[in-house]
């Protein structure tokens, strides 16, 4: 009975893993002779490379340093490293003999031109919703690029998930094709909103935690907020942190302009999304995201709350009279109040207001302490004003005390734990989490 | 190479992108009006206007700057006769004179944000430019007397 039932079950793997290889069989699609840039429709290829932009292909699609779009950027996954590949047309090394189907079924279904299992570090999990005219554009941008001849890099996965064909189980178990479907009874803009974040803007990326498969996990806890790349990706949904309600107003401030008074800069990755990504769509397409993202986070179920906290909030973002006696509020005052201070409210854009900044908010210091140990960049946030780093400047329990001083002046959160430890490791390049 | 434009003036240098501006200021550009305090962000004699805002210079390093508008004290006004430099004159603020560049550059981007500024803005606002001299009280009287100035010639215009 014993070894019926073992067989049975060693039968039982046999089976699954000749379906996952079954499943990851797919056609190749025929090579063909590359086209020609001029073959493509002017008005087409400007709209693709808008489209490029909002979904941030170059970012990852280009190493530093390297060719636009030529690959070879290693993405670190919590699996191992992947290198992105080359997207532009060189018919060796990019996806020069990709014909439109190969590439529309690569956007849509993650497989190679060949026929292969593409790992989905790149987002087809998103691209899946994106409309047929979409696809051509992007196609169309994309082959009309100068041909770089970039080969691909090879990947750092350990066995067996170099084995592309085991990502057919992950698609069957994750993968959600099909266009975007308009939500019947919402608003055009509201829908268009839905359309660029579900879909091009692969938002849930970054801000959608992932199981332990690495697929973006679903219900509640999509737009819960996620680490990635050392940073908090800040939850999108009602869980946010920040003080006061992200409404469509601040929504469309912060993702056309980099920031604003009342929530603060983007920094890090996310001000190469607002400067180097967003910054090609059309007001029209910041407002319909806007407009999404404040339906997602109930924004105007926390407004009057809001109006009321704000001038509360500021009066507690001036220095304190402790700062004779706490080292934190000593060196608040110090270094930090010359810029961040303000008086009235609503408070000034360039001077961002910390007891309205949702870092200082957040479960964990990650990006409080990465901002303060490397500031932000003068083409970062809001472009032109900068904060200096302060890696050279402060010392772990210093930072420590800032931190410690802020979390308990400004927000009515429980104090953080560990801080010195965590701004070593974020010192390090960790996220501290 | 990094390139600025330094008091309206175009200047590019070559150094290591982790030089503070600062040193480059002073020691490649000439410009010996900002002082070097405490090298560590705390202290404000270091500070210049940069996009019109009050940095550190002392902690920025020169590369991150690169395109900016950098304003020295020698760039304030073409005359040294800004608004702030007569009233630190009239009330006579400064004792030993090291922190007062600093102080300066500060108070200009204070008087931009707080035209009229209350004794708690000023007292926030400058609390990171020190002073050995202990020269707090004239120095805010200083800063009274300016925007006092500003605003009478605001109102005349």
């Amino acid at each position: 009975m014993f070894k019926r039932v073992i067989l049975f079950l060693l039968a039982l793997i046999v089976v699954g893993i000749a379906g996952v290889f079954v499943l990851a069989w797919h056609p190749s699609y025929e090579p063909i002779e590359p086209p020609a840039a001029a073959s493509f429709d002017a008005g087409q290829v400007q709209r693709g490379e808008m489209l490029a932009s909002a979904g941030y292909c170059a970012t990852c699609h280009t190493a530093k340093g390297g060719a636009r779009n030529a690959g070879g950027y290693p993405l670190k996954t919590g699996f191992g490293t992947i290198h992105s590949t080359n997207i532009t047309p060189d018919p060796a090394t990019g996806i020069g003999t990709w014909s439109e189907a190969a590439f529309a079924r690569a956007m849509r279904e993650g497989i190679a031109r060949d026929g292969s299992e593409l790992y989905p570090a790149f987002p087809f999990d998103h691209f899946t919703r994106l409309s047929d005219e979409d696809v051509a554009a992007l196609y169309a941008y994309l082959m009309s690029q100068a041909a770089v001849s970039a080969p691909a890099k090879d990947n750092k996965l350990p066995f067996p998930l170099n084995i592309r064909a085991l990502q057919a189980g992950w698609k069957l178990l994750f993968l959600d094709q099909g266009r975007f479907e308009p939500v019947a009874g919402k608003s055009e803009e509201w829908n268009r909103g839905a359309y660029l974040a579900e879909g091009l803007g692969h938002c849930g990326a970054c801000h959608t935690p992932r199981n332990a498969l690495g697929a973006e996990k679903s219900g509640e806890h999509v737009y819960a907020g996620a680490f990635i790349d050392g940073w908090t990706a800040p939850a999108l949904n009602a869980a946010q942190a920040a003080p006061l309600a992200w409404n469509a107003d601040e929504l469309f401030g912060f993702l056309r302009r980099g920031g604003t008074a009342l929530h603060g800069v983007a920094a890090g990755p996310m001000s190469e999304v607002v400067h180097e990504g967003l910054s090609a769509l059309p007001d029209s397409d910041i407002h319909a995201l806007a407009t999404y993202f404040a339906e997602v986070n109930g924004s105007d179920a926390r407004s009057a709350e809001s109006n009321a906290r704000l001038a509360t909030l500021v009066e507690s973002g001036a220095p304190d009279p402790r700062a004779r006696y706490d080292e934190g509020a000593d060196l608040y005052r110090s270094a930090c109040a010359a810029c961040h201070y303000n008086s009235a409210h609503p408070p000034a854009l360039l001077r961002p207001e910390l007891a309205l900044n949702s870092a200082l908010s957040e479960a964990v210091p990650t990006n409080f302490i990465r901002v303060v140990l490397h500031g932000v960049g003068i083409g970062e946030g809001i472009p032109g004003a900068m904060m200096p780093p302060f890696d050279r400047a402060l010392s772990d329990p210093e930072i420590a005390a800032i931190a410690a001083y802020l979390r308990d002046t400004m927000t009515d959160k429980p104090a953080w734990t560990d801080l010195s430890t965590r701004i070593a490791a974020v010192r390090q390049g960790g996220s501290g989490s | 190479m990094t390139t600025l434009k330094l008091n309206g003036r175009d200047v590019s240098f070559d150094v290591d992108p982790e030089t503070p501006l600062l040193w480059v200021i002073r020691d490649q550009l000439g410009l010996t009006g900002t002082k070097f305090g405490c090298g560590i962000g705390m202290c404000g004699a270091c500070t210049v206007h940069l996009n019109g805002r009050a940095v550190r210079s002392c902690i920025l390093p020169a590369a991150a700057a690169d395109g900016a508008a950098i304003t020295t004290i020698e760039g304030l006004d073409p005359n040294g006769q800004h608004p702030l430099q007569q009233a630190w004159i009239e009330t006579q603020a400064p004792q030993c004179g090291y922190c007062q560049s600093g102080q300066i550059m500060q108070a200009a981007t204070l008087l931009q944000d707080f035209p009229q500024p209350t004794d708690k803005d000023i007292d926030s606002v400058m609390n990171g430019n020190l002073c050995r001299c202990m020269a707090y009280r004239r120095i805010r009287a200083a800063i009274k007397l300016a925007a006092t100035r500003m605003g009478e010639e605001a109102g005349h215009e």
